[in-house]
């Protein structure tokens, strides 16, 4: 029997032999500096959980069709709203001069589970708003985002121009420490991960398992027929740009979480763009229509494996992620032209007989 | 001479001219009214709520002043327009421009460094390697048929590594005792004809690209290949080395501003310098009349939207806001741009106010 390959998977199979192939450099490599331990694994997917839901945003947008540039800025925006939200003057004395009034003094300082929902509501919103401007008037989305990034990383310094830290107990007692999840008697999984866990699997459900997903799939495919076949382009759309723009806020709120402070400078800066690398290293093709959430994860563990490993191997600096990133995107994206260009080949083999 | 220029003459000079050209703008139905227009504005603005935007010294024979530093400032994305203008031309887009400054900053700092060389030289060794890099771009997008986006993202994300490579990860500063250090400051911070020498190159590196693209047939060229790939190489264009050299001339102009950025903070920044300037610069280019789907070109509205995001930026630090929050009315003003150009929305407004025209009994 012949086991059948089928092209659209070729992308993906890559990642994950990529993937596997960086751990087991790793475990040759340093096995006997503890590559191999619990804790190695329990790192890589905290370090990188905030990346990766901002990946899954970025990558529902891209098979859509589009793409966004906005997440990183957003991830500023919503940590900076948070901290200011939920400031306590018992807490923080020192810092009280410098605080603006968001909402009226009754109402403030919010609890923090509170600053949350309305964080993560503002970076929903602005995700419509984008999705809204891109759809109803034809608007290129690379510019609108980039637009949305320009913005939400202004507002954040109109906010506070430096960064303010979090010392609600919520905070510092029920997020690190209560939430915590003991796999060994060493070895604690911080909550970001089961934040990244879950908008991951409705990710998932969204994408696999609902019209939304199908309908993003085929508007990101061909637009123009999706319009002959009469599927919901403008709600579809917006409703993509809604979902990146709600995993772009998860994810500041899981960077407060896992720093315990807003910082309007630093937090998210380039991530947007880690993010697309991300995408596309997990096998999505960037002109839309092709790809999976599965690819992304394994996108941004090569991402954070490849970190991990320069950092074991302790001389070379931080800068050769970067160049390791930029040449595993070429690869990738030779390898997607090379693929599609079978499928093609494939297609009209086909039409000939 | 005159030891002080006053600010009102000068500010009326500015106002007038501008007014001049608004006119034979619209005249001339050239979509340049529009960026122009929103520039005249943004001065008038300055002009009575901005104190000291248009004052003018006379110093050392040279100018100085909030409108020379617009001019100043705003060379960086100026240049990376010009390359931009014509790659977006081409239906593509350039994302590594802003990596390409940092790289070429890094060469010339390397070798300036390291001594041996004379400055031509160095300058030389700087823009071939920028241009290897456009060429790179080039050969992904016309060759190998990546998208552009796509193809240039990869240099984007790499590039700054492999100028960290250049300079070992440091910040390379210039010191006084290198050879060539004079010259090679001078470039970002000399004057020429009373203005910087800066702005002197941006004016002399436009008068060439306009020569080169609108007097030969090398712009129709660019606009028949973003206009349609395929047509226009069965009408016996050759697409490729089209685009090949649109790519390798925004490399080079990107390298052109990495040397003055290096030169005028005497710092080859590889972290730094550019960075975001690529988006800049896709958004002067859009400023200007270019659409992003390619096949028609503006090489002064792209000047002219890049000196508008720097008058824009100015006037918010001079009215002080901070560089960062400055962001917030740059994206106002994107989007705003951008629905301006929308044929969409065009439509929508001009349905706006013909309803109750047509509901008049004839």
């Amino acid at each position: 029997m012949k086991l059948r390959l089928d092209a659209r998977y070729i992308p993906v199979l890559a990642s994950a032999g990529v993937l596997a192939g960086l751990y087991v450099l790793g475990c040759v490599l340093f096995g006997d500096r503890g590559f191999t331990s619990l804790r190695v694994v329990v790192d890589l997917l905290s370090e990188n959980a905030f990346l990766g839901a901002a990946a899954i945003g970025a990558t529902v947008v891209i098979l859509s069709g589009g793409i966004d540039l906005s997440s990183g800025s957003i991830i500023a925006l919503v940590s900076i709203l948070i901290a200011v939200l939920c400031f306590d003057p018992a807490l923080d004395p020192r810092q009280v001069g410098e605080i603006k009034q968001l909402l009226p003094a009754a109402w403030l300082p919010l609890h923090p589970a509170a600053a949350v929902l309305v964080a993560l509501a503002v970076g929903t919103l602005l995700g419509t708003a984008m999705g809204c401007l891109i759809h109803f008037f034809r608007l290129p989305p690379f510019l609108v985002t980039l637009g949305g990034m320009f913005f939400a990383r202004g507002l954040a310094f109109l906010i506070k121009t430096e960064s303010l830290s979090i010392k609600h107990p919520f905070y510092i007692e029920t997020i690190r420490e209560d939430l915590r999840i003991a796999l060994t008697a060493q070895v604690d999984m911080p909550f970001v991960v089961v934040c990244f866990a879950a908008i991951f699997v409705l990710g998932l459900v969204l994408m696999h398992w609902t019209r939304f997903g199908r309908n993003v799939y085929a508007i990101g495919g061909d637009e123009k027929s999706a319009v002959l076949m009469g599927l919901p382009v403008a709600s579809t759309k917006i409703r993509g740009y809604t979902f990146a723009g709600f995993c772009s806020a998860l994810a500041g709120v899981m960077y407060t979480f896992s720093l315990s402070k807003g910082d309007p400078a630093q937090a998210g800066v380039g991530l947007e763009l880690d993010a697309i690398a991300s995408a596309v290293i997990g096998g999505t093709l960037l002109s839309g229509g092709v790809g999976y959430l599965a690819g992304t994860l394994m996108g941004v563990l090569i991402f954070g494996l490849i970190q991990t490993l320069i950092n074991f191997q302790g001389t070379l600096s931080a800068w050769w992620t970067r160049i390791a990133v930029g040449v595993l995107v070429l690869v990738f994206i030779l390898l997607q032209n090379f693929v599609s260009a079978a499928t093609r080949h494939v297609g009209s083999d086909r039409s000939d007989t | 001479m005159f030891a002080e220029l006053s600010a009102p003459p000068f500010a009326l000079a500015l106002l007038v001219v501008l007014a001049g050209l608004l006119v034979a703008a619209r005249l001339a139905r050239s979509t340049v009214f529009w960026p122009l227009a929103a520039l005249a504005l943004l001065l008038a603005f300055n002009l009575f709520a901005t104190r000291g935007f248009f004052s003018l010294e006379w110093k050392e024979g040279h100018l100085f002043g909030p409108a020379i530093d617009v001019l100043k400032n705003g060379s960086y994305v100026m240049l990376l327009s010009l390359g931009m203008t014509l790659v977006i031309a081409t239906s593509g887009v350039d994302l590594s421009v802003g990596a390409v400054m940092a790289i070429s900053g890094a060469v010339a700092a390397g070798l300036i460094e390291r001594g041996g060389l004379p400055l031509p030289a160095v300058l030389a060794a700087a823009l071939g390697v920028c241009v290897l890099v456009g060429l790179w771009n080039g050969v992904l997008v016309a060759v190998f048929r990546v998208q552009p986006l796509v193809a240039t993202l990869v240099l984007m994300v790499a590039g700054r590594g492999v100028a960290m490579l250049i300079t070992e990860g440091r910040r390379i500063t210039i010191q006084r005792s290198y050879a060539g250090y004079d010259a090679f400051v001078y470039i970002g911070n000399g004057f020429l004809f009373y203005v910087p020498l800066a702005v002197t190159i941006v004016a002399v590196m436009l008068l060439l690209t306009a020569l080169l693209t609108r007097k030969t047939a090398l712009g129709l060229f660019i606009e028949a290949v973003g206009d349609n790939d395929t047509a226009s190489r069965y009408a016996g264009v050759n697409a490729r080395a089209v685009k090949l050299a649109a790519y390798t001339f925004s490399a080079f102009c990107a390298g052109v501003a990495g040397l003055i950025y290096a030169s005028n903070i005497r710092t080859a920044d590889p972290s730094k310098a550019g960075l975001y300037l690529e988006l800049d610069a896709i958004m002067a280019v859009v400023i200007g009349g270019t659409a992003l789907t390619g096949g028609r070109f503006r090489l002064i509205g792209s000047v002219v939207g890049a000196l508008l995001i720097q008058t824009l930026t100015t006037t918010m630090l001079m009215h002080g806001l901070s560089s960062d929050q400055a962001l917030v009315p740059k994206a106002v003003v994107v989007v705003a741009v951008c629905l301006l150009q929308s044929r969409v929305f065009r439509e929508r407004v001009a349905r706006l106010f013909r309803r109750p025209a047509r509901r008049q009994p004839a």
